[in-house]
Parts: C-alpha cells; sequence; structure tokens
C-alpha cells in the first residue's frame, strides 16, 4: 500500500510520520495530529520497532553523517540491531548499494561525493538495511531535480515491488502524489481534513481546500492551463500555535458559514473510503 | 508579435568562476532576445545557468570568484556588461528591477519595510522622504498587502513568506522597471501562495507593461504564464520557442524528456514515470561537445565531437541539437 500526506508547509505532515516512529514525542495536547494513534511503546519495544519501520528523509545532505563512508552509513543499523559478522555485514552493503542502482565499490567513499539523486539512494539503502516492512518517506523527492526526481520516484516503485513494502508517502507535490499513491490524506493546520483512494480525491474532492489545492497546482501544458478555472485562496496559513476556532480552514475558506467559525467540522464518511472533515459536504 | 521591439538583446554571455576546485563554466556563450511587454520563461535545473546568466547582466556576482568572459548586453543604447558600477546603480532598481527566490534573505532583517522601500525611489527617483512614503503605501496597495500604511513600520519577521515576497515585488517595481527579472520568485513558497504571487504578476503586466524574464525550474509555472520559454541546459541555452509551440511540438531530447518525466494531475496515470538517466554535466570540464550527449537517447558520433549551436527550425523556434528527424 502507498497511503500518502499531503499538505503545505507547516500542516504538520512531516510531524505526524515523526511522531509515527516516535522519532519527536508525542505531547498528547492539540500541536499534534488528532487522527494519529501513536504507539505508546517503551524504548525496548520502541527499538525494536526499528526492525520493520524505517524512514528516508527529505534532505541527503544533511540526512547522511558527512564523517561516515557510505559503507559505514548504510551498515550502521545493521551494527546496532544484527549480529552479523563483518563479512556479511559487507556483502549485505554491497547488495543493498546495487539494489538501489549504485556501484558496490562505493563503500569507502563520503556523501559529499555523490550528487543529491545518488546522496538519496544511499539514504534509501539505510533504511531498506533491517529489511522493513514499512517506510515513511518524508519529502524523499523535494530537494531532488526534475530529471533526477523521476529516477528516484521509479526506484521507490520497483523496491516495493521487489520487497512488498508499504509506504507512507509524505509530499507536497500534488501531481506525484497522484502517480505514486493508493490512497490520499490532505491534511490543512495540523488535521487530515481529506482521506480517499487517489482516484476518488483527484476526480470529485469534496473538501473546500482539496479543491483550491488542486486547482493551485500548475499544468504542464499551456493550453488547458490558461482555460482553467482558479480557486485563488486569500490570505496565509495560520500559525499552528494559535489556530482558528472551528473548522481550521474556515479564515481562508471561500465558502465559509457561520457554524465553520464556532464548531469544529466532524469527521466522517461521505461514500466507501471517501473521508472528509466538512460542515458543507 | 513581430512587430513588437526589442527592449533588451543579450549576446554570446559567458561566465565562469574560479574555484579552488578550478574553473567552472557555468555560462557559456548565450544569446537571446527580450520584447517590450514580453514574458519570457526561463527553465532550467540547478546549475543550468539560468541565475548566473541573469546576474551577469547586471554584474550582481561577486568578482571574484566570478568572471564574466564575454558576451554584451544592449538595453536602450547601453552595452550593461561594459558599464561601470556607477552607471550600473542607476539601472539596477531602476529600468531593470530584480526579485531574488528567498523573500527571507533579500531583505534585510533590521530594517523597517517601509524604509527599504523608499530606499530605491529616493535614490532612483530623487524622491523627498514623504512622498517616498506615500509612494510605498500605494506600491504595497498594488500588490495587495492589506492595510499598507500601517505595515510600513513593521519589520520584514513580521511578514509571511508570501507577504515577505509581495513586498519584494513592490520595491523591483518600485521605479516603473521597463524589464523585471524574477529569479525563482515562487519556489520557496506553497502552492496556494504560489498561486496568489503568480495571479498578482498576471495582474501587474497588463497594468503596467513591463517585459518580465521569470527564471524557474517548473515548467508549469512557466505553462501558465510565460508568452516565450527558452530551455537551458549545462551553461547553454538548447531550446528556445514561443510557449505553446515548445510544449506541444518540443524538438530537444532534453525538453521532451523533462517533459515527459513530469506525472499529470489528470488524464491517464502512467504506469511507470520516464525518467532522464544519468547525471546533469560536470562544469568543471570545458565543454566541446553537446552536454547532454550522455544522457541522451539520440546520441550520434558527432554529438560528441561538436556542440550544437541554436540554430532555426521553424518560425521562431530555435534548437541546439545535431538530431533532426524531420
Amino acid at each position: 500500500m502507498k497511503p500518502c500526506s499531503v499538505g503545505e508547509s507547516g500542516c504538520g505532515k512531516s510531524t505526524a510520520g515523526r511522531v509515527i516512529l516516535q522519532l519527536i514525542p508525542d505531547s498528547d495536547q492539540d500541536g499534534v495530529p488528532d487522527d494519529i494513534d501513536s504507539c505508546p511503546l517503551e524504548r525496548n519495544g520502541l527499538r525494536n520497532s526499528r526492525l520493520d519501520m524505517q524512514m528516508i528523509f527529505q534532505d541527503p545532505q544533511d540526512s547522511l553523517n558527512p564523517r561516515m563512508t557510505v559503507g559505514s552509513i548504510i551498515s550502521e543499523p545493521i551494527l546496532e540491531h544484527k549480529n552479523f559478522q563483518a563479512k556479511e555485514r559487507r556483502e549485505l552493503v554491497e547488495q543493498l548499494l546495487i539494489s538501489v542502482g549504485m556501484n558496490p565499490r562505493f563503500t569507502n567513499r563520503y556523501p559529499h561525493e555523490f550528487s543529491g539523486g545518488q546522496r538519496q539512494r544511499i539514504g534509501i539503502a539505510r533504511a531498506l538495511a533491517l529489511s522493513p516492512d514499512f517506510i515513511i518517506c518524508d519529502e524523499p523527492i523535494a530537494a531532488l531535480d526534475v530529471s533526477i526526481q523521476a529516477q528516484v520516484i521509479n526506484l521507490l516503485e520497483d523496491l516495493q515491488e521487489k520487497y512488498g513494502l508499504t509506504y507512507l508517502f509524505i509530499s507536497h507535490d500534488l501531481s506525484m502524489i497522484r502517480h505514486i499513491a493508493n490512497r490520499v490524506a490532505v491534511m490543512y493546520l495540523g488535521r487530515i481534513v481529506e482521506l480517499a483512494s487517489s482516484q476518488v480525491l483527484y476526480s470529485t474532492p469534496l473538501h473546500p481546500y482539496t479543491q483550491a489545492l488542486l486547482s493551485a497546482v500548475p499544468m504542464h501544458d499551456p493550453k488547458m492551463e490558461r482555460k482553467r478555472k482558479r480557486t485563488i485562496l486569500v490570505g496565509d496559513v495560520p500559525s499552528p500555535a494559535d489556530p482558528p476556532s472551528g473548522c481550521h480552514f474556515s479564515t481562508r475558506c471561500p465558502r465559509a458559514e457561520d457554524r465553520c467559525f464556532k464548531d469544529s467540522p466532524e469527521w466522517r464518511e461521505v461514500s466507501q473510503g471517501h473521508q472528509v472533515a466538512c460542515h458543507l459536504v | 508579435m513581430s512587430n513588437q521591439s526589442t527592449i533588451l538583446q543579450v549576446e554570446n554571455i559567458s561566465t565562469r568562476f574560479h574555484t579552488q576546485d578550478g574553473l567552472v563554466h557555468a555560462v557559456n556563450g548565450i544569446s537571446f532576445e527580450l520584447k517590450k511587454g514580453e514574458l519570457l520563461g526561463v527553465v532550467g535545473e540547478s546549475g543550468s545557468g539560468k541565475s548566473v546568466t541573469m546576474m551577469s547582466l547586471l554584474k550582481l556576482l561577486p568578482m571574484p570568484p566570478a568572471e564574466i568572459v564575454s558576451g554584451t548586453a544592449s538595453f536602450e543604447g547601453q552595452d550593461l556588461i561594459q558599464l561601470d558600477l556607477d552607471e550600473l546603480r542607476k539601472v539596477r532598481g531602476g529600468k531593470i528591477g530584480f526579485i531574488f527566490q528567498d523573500p527571507m534573505t533579500s531583505l534585510n532583517p533590521v530594517l523597517k519595510i517601509g524604509y527599504q522601500l523608499a530606499e530605491p525611489l529616493r535614490e532612483h527617483m530623487g524622491m523627498s522622504r514623504k512622498k517616498a512614503r506615500q509612494r510605498s503605501a500605494e506600491l504595497l496597495d498594488l500588490v495587495g498587502i492589506p492595510m499598507a500604511e500601517n505595515r510600513l513600520n513593521d519589520f520584514p519577521h513580521q511578514f509571511s513568506g508570501g507577504m515577505r515576497q509581495r513586498v519584494m515585488i513592490a520595491m523591483a517595481l518600485a521605479c516603473d522597471p521597463k524589464v523585471l527579472i524574477a529569479d525563482e520568485p515562487t519556489t520557496a513558497l506553497d502552492v496556494t501562495i504560489q498561486a496568489q504571487i503568480i495571479d498578482i504578476v498576471k495582474k501587474l503586466r497588463k497594468e503596467l507593461g513591463m517585459a518580465i524574464i521569470w527564471i524557474t525550474h517548473d515548467l508549469g509555472v512557466v505553462a501558465g504564464i510565460a508568452d516565450r520559454v527558452a530551455v537551458m541546459y549545462g551553461g547553454y541555452i538548447v531550446e528556445e520557442g514561443p510557449v505553446e509551440e515548445l510544449y506541444s511540438n518540443p524538438k530537444h531530447p532534453y525538453t521532451q524528456g523533462l517533459l515527459k518525466t513530469l506525472p499529470n494531475l489528470e488524464g491517464e496515470r502512467a504506469a511507470r514515470l520516464e525518467s532522464i538517466e544519468g547525471q546533469p554535466p560536470n562544469l568543471h570540464k570545458k565543454p566541446t561537445s553537446c552536454p547532454f550527449a550522455p544522457r541522451c537517447t539520440h546520441t550520434m558520433d558527432r554529438c560528441r565531437r561538436e556542440n550544437p549551436v541554436l540554430i532555426k527550425r521553424k518560425e521562431n523556434h530555435k534548437v541546439a541539437c545535431w538530431w533532426n528527424p524531420e
């Protein structure tokens, strides 16, 4: 499965991902997304859960230690969790490098010797090292050039097929999500506002925010792009430290009514598998 | 379009950087023209030389390490490249406005917005303090900042990202520029805010009629606003043409590849994305062959020997490629 979480910066999509892996503690207050049931694992349980759940980070520049070789970066989780002999470990690292499309002889090189796309491949190899079932991909292509993005996406899809992985794919790129996701959750200011299968969400978006978001994405076809009707939202995303009362989107919603400013909309299922939080749907 | 007069004519600009690791050939002999009131989109990936080209025109690059090796840029009868710093100051922020990518780092954090807006007005137009302030408020109003007058006393940190970019646009427009160069003006912004900014630029363009060079890596943004598009790769313009023609009938394998790699928001969902294999070119080597040859699917012997020049294939549609199946 490939559920995706989509939203603008500051909406809490990365935070949600990190809370799931407990990379940051769940404060159990309003700042944390409401709809996520983060598993209250203790330290040992959490440690073991890392065997099944891994993460690919956004910035391959920041998430690889510049002083470690590629080999030691990829073998670190193996050293930490498994009792492998040095030779086994080395072989596994080489295999992992091959599976992400890199030369296995690169083990003794340092991250700075590689381009952004290659560094992201190293990050993917590290996430695969413990053969997890579930990987959170936090904006894995946002820092990459357009011509490299497709390479990394294709690699992620190949790996998913090969190892039967589940991805939680966090991104702000709606066209890419349409390509990769089975199900999509749209987030706004710390809440999921709409959740549906990818097909349904893109053809019949119900939440006004999803509609505005989709209409704001530029399409790379000049004829269609110039004919489209745009919903341009006014104002900015409010501060998550002081979210508006009622529906969080009420301050920018083109259709907001009185009750939207007072009551928080209920999260409900409007059709099979299509959930939305909006008074007006 | 044909009887529009040219406002900026750039010929054969080459810029390189002297770095510790040797020479970097960032821009290699770029020529283009900009017509009055036109919006030229410049598309390319990081390192393709799109920003360096535009910054070379106004000598906004630190020199050294940068060095403009050759080229001319004629603007209103002057060659910008030959101007000394005093003369250039009259052009920068005056007749040619510049919007930078990151509104966070291009505004001075310790000066009030009102002061920063008034600066070009007093410098270039010789306005009095009072008049400049009045005009500043008008400008903020023009770019859609509510309660403009009150906000003149605010500091940049009191504005959101989108609002800051509006302030940058107001500043670039302060002296009624003939040409506006916008370097990735929406890249740091969220999609809904990006849509707002694009909307404002479209509106202002209609009202004020300046020519715009819009630098971006986003083919979608350019599709919606540009009249003409130049695609850059490895320090060269590899393809240039009217926007509809270029998107519907791309000729260069790089442009074709780029358009194919992008997933679509509507229509059929591709089972697999097409990708351009390989890595962007190494700019340390002096280019003697086509920069795209190592990644191209149509490479011939000639591509590895000779660098193709940008030549006309059709009316207004220029391509730099030896491969021509037609």
